[in-house]
């Protein structure tokens, strides 16, 4: 009557352990992999880095001349640039994922533009810089200008901050939905102070991802042609400018070998400044969670 | 089986004839019994599904209504009915009337936020919002537009006591109510029904998911409640729409069988369907 064999347990029993151990290695073994290049990567950038990285290399403009060579104009460049990408990208995706999420019929014509908005992350961003030439440089008029390639930067993130927004707001229970509106509360009194509040730590999540895409990114600016070598700074947004990205691919095109130097330190302050706005995205992402 | 079945063909052959309410018409007949609800031949479809067939429903002011019946026999799509919750379910489509103090509840003049502000609702399963304790209850003033701190303040006292909770939440208002018990959630829920004074409260199975301590709590409450409201509460427990409710309707698969005066229903009810269930037999 007995079905379980106790001895087979038994026996069974130190394989059971042993792999159990063995996955918690593995799955360390590669943690250590991705790390250890993640860390040799910055600390060879930095030894190239660190005899370059001074306040000249902060407040000089680009140069031919190594020794003045600065980052100063790309770095003025690349935050205007992320003035324009990031409340453009954020308020368009967001907005869009609860319009899919939370207005939307269900419906096939819904579902094909979900799935076709996970497939547009995925597309070359050379694309998205081929789409910004022809509709805001060109149509539009806009020249190489912040707004036209910020715009181009804009549409190139989205479908990250979308797809991670929409995530974040399914994972609202629907419980909760339905309490607030079962008392008499509207669908945008819901979703602003109900839904989005839950959702924000999903949300930037995704708007971090995208952020640290959009400041390295090269190609679309290449396209678009944003120039590497401009002695001032843009006075408004219709004005051209300097992005980091663009500069070190510049320096890293040179032949002598000091340029490679001046990429290296340009690298650190690019890494520096995405960790600098990465940690206000991470402070607002946490405020919010305790909160909630 | 087949005795239900024939029942079952019985029945909707008679048509109005069962379905005809007694509720009101029974011995405790007085004038006070006024209706805060009242559906016509209220019919509502999940697709092809006939959820709802023929109800004719008439629940009373400041009088507990216990809506009883197997799983299925749509219970909770009736009461979200009521506050048209239901339409949030994309396929549904409804036929009929249901008249919330004699006006019509579909009608364009009456707009669905502000039939569920007078017609509050208690879920199944606890859902407070992941908020403080005081920002739960505060949430309906708040969304109809009180924003004076002294009032609020006054509201959320009035309805954490009211729903029987004030004592063991006073000293953490600003807590997360995600930190109570789920007995102690409910009655958040329930306190935050109350903060909008609504007029009727729809109770879906309120105590399914709660301890037998907090379902006390909770029923002690309901009959406290029926003083200030008039409450529509969905349960299938027995003994519990035995012990809270003026009313009983006994629904099943999908349209009432009978809806009378609880103690009729429980000690002399006129279908043997409804016997065999409050006894226990199926369901
Ligand atoms: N969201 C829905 N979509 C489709 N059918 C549903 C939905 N909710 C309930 N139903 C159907 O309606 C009937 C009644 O369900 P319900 O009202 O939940 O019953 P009860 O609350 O009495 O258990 C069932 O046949 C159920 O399958
Ligand atoms: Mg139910």
């Amino acid at each position: 009557m007995q079905l379980i064999d106790k001895n087979v347990i038994a026996k069974k029993r130190s394989g059971r352990l042993t792999l159990n151990n063995a996955m918690k290695w593995i799955f360390f073994l590669c943690t250590m992999v991705g790390l250890i290049v993640l860390v040799t990567l910055i600390v060879d950038t930095l030894m190239d880095a660190v005899g370059y990285l001074n306040m000249d290399f902060l407040t000089n403009f680009s140069s031919s001349r190594v020794e003045s060579a600065g980052f100063y104009g790309a770095i003025i460049g690349s935050l205007w640039l992320m003035f324009v990408t990031v409340p453009v990208a954020i308020f368009l995706s967001v907005a869009t994922a609860l319009y899919l999420e939370e207005y939307a019929p269900k419906n096939k014509v819904t579902d094909f533009i979900k799935i076709n908005i996970s497939n547009l992350a995925g597309v070359p961003s050379v694309v998205f810089g081929l789409l910004g030439l022809a509709i805001f440089v060109r149509a539009m008029a806009m020249g190489n200008s912040v707004l036209a390639a910020g715009l181009t930067l804009a549409l190139m993130i989205l479908p990250v901050i979308v797809v991670s927004s929409q995530e974040a707001i399914r994972s609202v229970p629907s419980t909760v939905r339905e309490a607030s509106i079962g008392m008499g509360a509207t669908k945008w009194q819901t979703v602003s102070r109900i839904i989005l509040p839950a959702a924000i730590p999903g949300i930037i999540t995704g708007i971090i991802l995208a952020i640290s895409r959009a400041i390295g990114e090269t190609a679309p600016l290449v396209v678009i042609g944003v120039p590497t070598t401009l002695l001032v700074t843009p006075d408004g947004f219709l004005d051209s400018f300097q992005a980091m990205p663009m500069q070190i691919y510049a320096w890293i095109k040179m032949p002598q070998e000091e340029f490679q130097y001046l990429a290296a330190a340009g690298i650190i302050v690019l890494l520096a400044i995405l960790i600098l706005m990465n940690s206000v995205a991470i402070f607002i992402r946490n405020k919010f969670s305790r909160r909630y | 089986m087949v005795n239900i079945m024939e029942a079952n063909t019985i029945t909707k052959n008679a048509g109005t004839a069962v379905l005809e309410d007694r509720a009101h018409t029974g011995t405790q007949e007085s004038a006070e019994r006024k209706p805060v609800f009242k559906t016509n031949n209220f019919n509502l479809w999940y697709g092809d599904n006939h959820a709802l067939q023929d109800i004719n429903l008439r629940f009373n002011q400041n009088e507990v209504s216990a809506i009883i019946g197997p799983s299925g026999c749509g219970k909770s799509t009736f009461v979200k009915a009521l506050n048209r919750m239901v339409e949030l379910v994309p396929i549904v489509r409804t036929e009929g009337e249901i008249l919330y103090r004699d006006q019509d509840i579909f009608n364009r003049k009456m707009t669905v936020e502000e039939l569920r502000t007078k017609v509050g609702m208690v879920f199944q399963k606890p859902n407070p919002f992941p908020k403080s304790i005081y920002d739960n209850v505060a949430y309906g003033p708040r969304v109809h537009g009180i924003r004076k701190k002294k009032i609020l303040d006054e509201v959320v006292e009035k309805s954490l006591r009211d729903a029987a909770i004030w004592d063991e939440v006073k000293d953490r208002l600003n807590e997360n109510a995600y930190g109570l018990s789920g007995g102690q959630q409910q009655r958040i829920c329930i306190a935050r029904a109350l903060a909008t004074e609504p007029d009727v409260i729809l109770m879906d199975e309120p105590t399914s998911a709660l301890d037998p301590i907090s379902t006390t709590k909770v029923e002690d409450l309901m009959h406290e409640l029926k003083k200030n409201y008039s409450i529509i509460v969905v349960t299938h427990n027995m003994q519990q729409a035995a012990r809270v409710s003026d009313t009983t309707a006994f629904f099943y698969q999908g349209y009432v069988v009978e809806h009378d005066d609880t103690k009729v229903i429980f000690e002399n009810p006129r279908d043997q369907r409804t016997e065999d269930y409050v006894s226990g037999r199926f369901g």
